[in-house]
C-alpha cells in the first residue's frame, strides 16, 4: 500500500516536472513562462521528494528528502516572486495578448504591454 | 531508473530557455529551475543506489539556485546587494 502510494507520488512528480519544463520552453513571454515553470516544478519536485520519503521511511535518506521538500516548497515561490517583480520594474515587456497590467497602473506608470505590430 | 531518464529532457528544456531567452530574467528563471530539476535528479539517483549523502548535494543545489535567483532579482530591481 505504502509502496504503491510512493510510486504514484513519484510518477506524478516526474510528469509535473516534465510538463513544467515544457511550458518554460514554449510559452510566449516571461510571466507566462514563470507561471508554468515555478508552480509545476515546485509541486513536482515536492512529489518526488515525498515519494523518496515514502519509499525509504524514517531513515537518513527519507528525513533528508523531507527536509529538502520543505525547503523547496518555501524558497522557489519566493525567488520566482522576486524575479517577476524585478523584471516588471526593469521594464521587460508583457506579451501583446495581455489584457491588464495592474502593477504598473497602481504605481502610476504607463502600462508596458507590448505593441501590436 | 526510468524517472531519471524522463527528467533529463526537462533539464534540456531549461537549458534551451537559458541559452535562448530574450531577457536576463528569462535566463535567471531558467537557471533557477535547472538547479531545482538537478536537485530532483540527484534525489532519484540517491534512491536508486541507496546513498544517503547524495541528498546533502540535493539540498545544496536548491540553496544555490535560491540565492542566485534572489541576487539576480535584486540586480534587476536596480538595488545593490547590501541595500
Amino acid at each position: 500500500m505504502i509502496s504503491a502510494l510512493a510510486l504514484l507520488s513519484l510518477w506524478l512528480g516526474v510528469i509535473f516536472v516534465l510538463l513544467g519544463a515544457l511550458g518554460l520552453a514554449r510559452f510566449p513571454d516571461i510571466y507566462n513562462r514563470m507561471q508554468a515553470a515555478t508552480k509545476c516544478v515546485t509541486l513536482g519536485v515536492c512529489g518526488i521528494m515525498l515519494g523518496v520519503f515514502l519509499k525509504t521511511g524514517f531513515s537518513a535518506l527519507g528525513i533528508k528528502a523531507l527536509i529538502c521538500a520543505l525547503f523547496i516548497l518555501i524558497t522557489v515561490p519566493v525567488s520566482s516572486h522576486a524575479l517577476a517583480r524585478g523584471s516588471l520594474i526593469a521594464g521587460v515587456k508583457l506579451w501583446k495578448g495581455t489584457i491588464k497590467d495592474k502593477f504598473t497602473e497602481d504605481r502610476g506608470g504607463k502600462s508596458i504591454i507590448e505593441e501590436e505590430k | 531508473m526510468i524517472p531519471i531518464i524522463i527528467l533529463i529532457p526537462a533539464a534540456f528544456f531549461c537549458l534551451y530557455r537559458a541559452l535562448q531567452g530574450p531577457s536576463i530574467a528569462d535566463r535567471a528563471i531558467a537557471v533557477d529551475m535547472m538547479g531545482v530539476v538537478f536537485s530532483a535528479i540527484t534525489a532519484l539517483v540517491a534512491l536508486q543506489y541507496q546513498l544517503s549523502y547524495l541528498l546533502d548535494l540535493s539540498i545544496a543545489l536548491a540553496v544555490i539556485a535560491f540565492i542566485g535567483a534572489l541576487a539576480l532579482a535584486k540586480y534587476l530591481e536596480g538595488r545593490s546587494l547590501d541595500d
